[in-house]
């Protein structure tokens, strides 16, 4: 059985992630489009805290039977791994981005100076 | 490339003939069904300086506009639909345009129905006048779930800015120069125009909709795709919530 205080303990830093994650959006610091899965977590975790009896059942699937409050680590862990992944493929938009940006700049600049030499 | 007769309308209003007057066309991938927007919009009022915002195309988009002698702006990529309107938003802020229209490049709306669109901003009603797909009787045709996920948006945006709105999603709209400022500072991203529509309720200018029958996408794809959809809605309905605690109204920038 989960014990009680790590329940608690759980669900207060559940909270507290969604609030911080809406606080950032509403401080205009994090797009709506890269909280949803910050969000998803904290909710996800939150769930599995408060509802004790679904993380013993979900720790029985998984053959936990020692100590299910491990189900909560691992769900946090996948959960931060799809975060990661994520941002891993933005990174690489954005990367993308930013050399098609360079491009365009060194040949608008190049542009600019053959007509006008004098600021060259 | 088919030639389309575009009836000749005089819908020219005096009070339009005083203003600089810009159409913003977002496209992206519209070669099929540009040139013919670009040709109703001229139909409409040969006068209106046409920008079509080349949304990152990779097809002859840019081509086919250059060709009809609309002025274009090419992203050096895909921005988004938000982005790219923004894009226009900036260029008629950058160049002192009084009234700006926006037309979608894959010709759902119709511009003979600008006329009525341009009414209430022209007379000093509205800062912003949004075409409706459902404010009018004969309705629009579309699949259920899209219709039941605009009429959710409608009811959630109407229950935030005190005001019935019926298409929040619509993008056939007509602004004047205070919507301009607004747009070309703060937009939002992806699909704009619901969170627009709040965003324009909290810096206290007048929205208005006005009855607007738009066409079955004359080539092309919708952008929305099932899972899109659900993204979409998770997305704006959270921008909209947390809009709800953001007290401070940005600051114009520039």
């Amino acid at each position: 059985m989960t014990p009680l205080t790590v329940s608690i303990a759980g669900a207060i830093a559940s909270v507290l992630l969604v609030l911080v994650v809406l606080e950032l959006i509403r401080k205009r610091r994090l797009k709506e489009r890269y909280a949803l899965l910050w969000l998803v977590t904290g909710l996800v975790l939150l769930v599995l805290s408060a509802w004790r009896g679904g993380l013993n059942t979900i720790a029985g699937w998984v053959g936990i039977e020692t100590y299910p409050p491990a189900v909560l680590f691992a769900v946090a862990t996948l959960f931060i791994l799809l975060v990661l992944l994520d941002y891993s493929t933005v990174i690489s938009k954005l990367a993308d981005q930013n050399t098609v940006l360079a491009q365009r700049l060194a040949l608008l600049e190049e542009e600019v100076r053959t007509e006008r030499p004098d600021r060259a | 490339m088919s030639e389309v007769i575009v009836p000749a309308r005089s819908a020219r209003d005096p009070r339009l003939a005083a203003l600089r007057r810009v159409a913003v066309v977002p496209a992206y991938n519209e070669e099929a069904s540009i040139g013919r927007v670009i040709d109703e919009i001229r139909g409409f009022d040969p006068d209106f300086e046409i920008v079509v915002v080349d949304d990152g195309s990779v097809d002859g988009t840019a081509r086919v506009a250059e060709g009809r002698g609309a002025r274009v702006l090419r992203l050096p990529f895909n921005l988004g639909i938000g982005g790219a309107v923004q894009t226009g938003f900036r260029y008629a802020y950058e160049h002192d345009f009084q009234l700006a229209v926006r037309v979608d490049g894959d010709g759902q709306h119709d511009a003979s129905e600008l006329s009525a669109l341009l009414g209430p901003v022209l007379a000093g009603e509205a800062d912003i006048a949004v075409g409706s797909r459902f404010s009018s009787a004969d309705g629009y045709r579309s699949s259920r779930s899209r219709r039941l996920g605009i009429r959710i948006l409608a009811s959630v945006v109407s229950a935030l800015v005190r005001q019935r709105v019926t298409d929040p999603t619509s993008g056939f709209q007509a602004l004047n120069r205070h919507a301009i400022d607004l747009f070309a500072a703060d937009y939002p991203h992806d699909y704009p125009e619901v969170e627009a529509t709040v965003l324009v309720a909290r810096h206290r200018l007048r929205r208005c909709e006005v009855p607007a029958a738009m066409r079955e996408r004359s080539s092309g794809r919708s952008s929305i795709g099932a899972v899109h959809a659900a993204y979409y809605m998770a997305k704006v309905l959270l921008a909209l919530f947390v809009g709800l605690f953001r007290r401070d109204v940005p600051a114009r920038e520039q």
